[in-house]
C-alpha cells in the first residue's frame, strides 16, 4: 500500500483524485405524498449538491422529509417541482446506478444465501458472468468480514450482519451514489458504533459517494463530511455544515460537543422560541 | 412500618472471574431414546394411523357384514389383488394423467391472472371480481354444462379441474404477493427489475409460503373434483379412472374393492402431501426461515 492512499486513489478515467466535481444535484425539490385523506408536503424547495466521494448526510428530526428525499434520489418518488440530476442527467426512475441500503432487515431476499444475495443484482442489473459476479461478491463480502458466512441464509444472521451483507451488496454494484436510509437505526448501540467505524474504513478503501440519512446528530458528525440540516413540516433547508474533521475518536471532545450543541440549536431553537 | 423513604443499596466490591473454557463445561447430552422417537413426526403419525386401523378392524368385526363394512384385512387383500391384476394401477394412471394436466393448466392460468393483477389496476379488479364470482361455485355443478360443451371426454374433466384449482390458487397467490414487504419490492425495482422479471425473481419466491398453501388446497380440490366427476361421468362412458372403479364395484356389491379404491385415493393423497409438498417446503421456505 502507498503511504498516502488518499492522494493516490484513482478515479474513473485514471486521473489522480485531487478535487472531485459535482456529482448529484437537487434543485428546488418539492416532494409530496398522498395519504388516503390528504396530500402531505414532505419537502419544500430543497436544494443541495453532492460532490464525488462526499459523505453527505441529510439530518433532521422526524417529519423533515429526509427519507422521502432519499427515496426521490433513488427514483421511487417523483418530485412535484424541481429536479434531481446525476452528472447533469435527470433522475426519472429507480436504477442500478443508485443503490439503496434500507433500514429494514428484510431487504435481503430470504430465499438467497448471503453470496447469492450479493451476486443477484450483479447478474440481473450489471449482467456480469456467473464467475465474475461470484468473484466480485466474494471480494466485497471479505471487505465486510463475512466471507465465512457466504453460504448462510439471511435468517441465520444477526441484524448487524444483515446490514453488512446489504452494504457489501450495494458496494459490489459500484453505484454512482450509495444511498443509505438510516441503515444503523435498528441496531443496538454497540453494533451501531462498530458499523459506523466499518463504513468509514470501507469509504477510505473504496472512496464511494455516499448519501446518508440519519436523525442522530452524533452519527451525522461521525459519518459525514458535510451535513444538510432540515427542519420539519415541511422539510426545508436550515443549514449546510462541514463535519469532515470529526471521527469516532472526537466523540466527547469539546469541539465535537460544541458542534452537537450548535446543530441542536439550529434545529430546535426556532421551536422553543415560538 | 417506619421504613425510611430512600434506601440505598450498599456499595459492594467489584470482582473479576475467568470464565471456564468450553471443554470444561458439558453443555450437551443425548436425549433418551423414547423421547428421540416421539420427537419424530412420522413415528407419531404412524401411531395415529395404527390406532385408526385398529378401530376400523374392531368396528368391522362387530358389524360382521362384508357388504356394509369390510374389515381392514379384506380391504388390504382387495387392494393387493387390484394392484397385482393391474386393474387398480391402470385406473390410477388414467386418473392421475387427467389430474396432473388439469392441475398444471389451472396453476398456469392462476399465475397469469395474478401476475396481471399485481402489475395493473384493471387486472386486480378482474381477479377480485372473477374469484368472488367463481370461487363459491362447486366444480361439480359445472359438470353438466361442461358435458354439453366439451362432450363425454377428457375435455370436460379438464374444464372442471381447472375451475377447481384456478380460483383458490389465484386467491392465495395474490394474497401472498400483497404480503411481500415493500422494502423487498423496492430492492427489486432498485436493480431495474420490472414486469414479469420482477414477479418471477422477487414476488414469487417471496410469496412462496402462500403459493404452496394454495397449491396444497388446489391439489385437494382437484382430487375431490376428479373422483366426483368420474363417479357421474364414468357411469355413462364406460372408460374411467379411479372414480369409475369405485362406482362400478359398488354396483356389483364388491364393497371391499370400493374400499380399496378409496384407500388408493387416500394413499396417493398422503404420498403427495408428504413426499412432494413437504420436500418442496423443506428445500425452500423452511430452509429460508420464512416458515417454520
Amino acid at each position: 500500500m502507498a503511504a498516502n492512499p488518499h492522494l493516490l486513489y484513482p478515479v474513473e478515467g485514471g486521473r489522480a483524485a485531487a478535487t472531485s466535481g459535482k456529482l448529484l444535484s437537487a434543485r428546488n425539490v418539492t416532494l409530496e405524498y398522498r395519504t388516503p385523506e390528504r396530500l402531505v408536503r414532505a419537502t419544500h424547495d430543497v436544494s443541495f449538491d453532492v460532490y464525488g466521494a462526499d459523505r453527505f448526510v441529510l439530518l433532521g428530526p422526524s417529519g423533515c422529509g429526509k427519507s422521502t428525499l432519499l427515496k426521490a434520489v433513488a427514483g421511487f418518488i417523483e418530485p412535484v417541482a424541481g429536479s434531481i440530476e446525476i452528472d447533469g442527467e435527470r433522475v426519472t426512475g429507480p436504477g442500478a446506478d443508485r443503490i439503496v441500503v434500507f433500514q429494514e432487515f428484510d431487504q435481503l431476499p430470504p430465499w438467497k444465501t448471503v453470496l447469492q444475495n450479493v451476486v443477484f443484482p450483479l447478474r440481473v442489473a450489471r449482467k456480469l458472468s456467473r464467475a465474475e459476479a461470484r468473484e466480485r461478491a466474494l471480494h466485497f463480502l471479505d471487505k465486510v468480514g463475512l466471507s465465512r458466512f457466504a453460504d448462510a441464509y439471511p435468517h441465520t444472521l444477526s441484524g448487524g450482519m444483515k446490514q453488512r451483507v446489504a452494504i457489501a451488496r450495494a458496494l459490489a454494484m459500484q453505484p454512482r451514489v450509495l444511498l443509505m436510509d438510516e441503515p444503523f437505526a435498528a441496531l443496538d448501540a454497540l453494533t451501531r458504533r462498530r458499523m459506523q467505524e466499518e463504513l468509514l474504513r470501507l469509504w477510505s478503501d473504496e472512496r464511494f459517494t455516499l448519501l446518508f440519512v440519519t436523525h442522530s446528530i452524533e452519527e451525522a458528525l461521525i459519518v459525514g463530511n458535510r451535513i444538510l440540516l432540515l427542519t420539519p413540516h415541511p422539510g426545508r433547508v436550515r443549514a449546510e455544515l462541514n463535519s469532515h474533521q470529526y471521527s469516532q475518536e472526537s466523540v466527547g471532545r469539546g469541539e465535537f460537543q460544541q458542534s452537537v450543541a450548535r446543530i441542536h440549536r439550529l434545529l430546535f431553537e426556532e421551536e422553543t422560541a415560538r | 412500618m417506619s421504613t425510611p423513604q430512600f434506601m440505598e443499596p450498599p456499595v459492594r466490591p467489584e470482582f473479576e472471574a475467568v470464565p471456564s473454557t468450553p471443554d470444561q463445561v458439558r453443555h450437551e447430552a443425548p436425549l433418551p431414546l423414547a423421547k428421540r422417537l416421539t420427537d419424530r413426526a412420522w413415528v407419531r403419525k404412524t401411531l395415529i394411523a395404527l390406532v385408526l386401523i385398529g378401530i376400523w378392524e374392531l368396528a368391522a368385526r362387530f358389524v360382521d357384514n362384508d357388504l356394509l363394512l369390510p374389515t381392514f384385512s379384506a380391504t388390504c387383500a382387495a387392494f393387493v389383488q387390484g394392484v397385482l391384476s393391474g386393474e387398480l394401477i391402470e385406473k390410477v394412471a388414467i386418473s392421475m394423467s387427467v389430474l396432473l394436466r388439469g392441475y398444471f393448466l389451472g396453476a398456469a392460468l392462476a399465475f397469469l391472472l395474478t401476475s396481471l393483477a399485481v402489475s395493473t389496476r384493471i387486472g386486480r379488479d378482474i381477479l377480485s371480481m372473477l374469484t368472488a364470482m367463481f370461487n363459491p361455485l362447486p366444480s361439480i355443478a359445472l359438470l353438466p354444462l361442461a358435458l354439453l360443451w366439451f362432450g363425454l371426454g377428457t375435455g370436460s374433466l379438464l374444464f372442471v379441474l381447472v375451475h377447481s384449482v384456478l380460483w383458490p390458487l389465484a386467491l392465495n397467490t395474490y394474497a401472498g404477493f400483497q404480503a411481500v414487504p415493500p422494502t423487498l419490492r423496492m430492492t427489486g425495482r432498485n436493480y431495474g427489475l420490472t414486469g414479469l422479471r420482477h414477479v418471477v425473481l422477487i414476488l414469487v419466491p417471496a410469496a412462496l409460503p402462500s403459493i404452496l398453501a394454495g397449491l396444497r388446497v388446489g391439489w385437494a380440490f382437484a382430487w375431490r373434483t376428479l373422483i366426483a366427476a368420474e363417479l357421474v361421468f364414468g357411469a355413462s362412458s364406460g372408460k374411467g379412472g379411479l372414480g369409475w372403479y369405485i362406482f362400478q364395484n359398488r354396483n356389483e356389491l364388491y364393497t371391499d374393492r370400493v374400499f380399496a379404491g378409496l384407500a388408493a385415493v387416500i394413499v396417493i393423497g398422503l404420498a403427495v402431501e408428504h413426499l412432494v409438498f413437504d420436500t418442496v417446503e423443506r428445500v425452500t421456505v423452511r430452509r429460508w426461515g420464512v416458515q417454520s
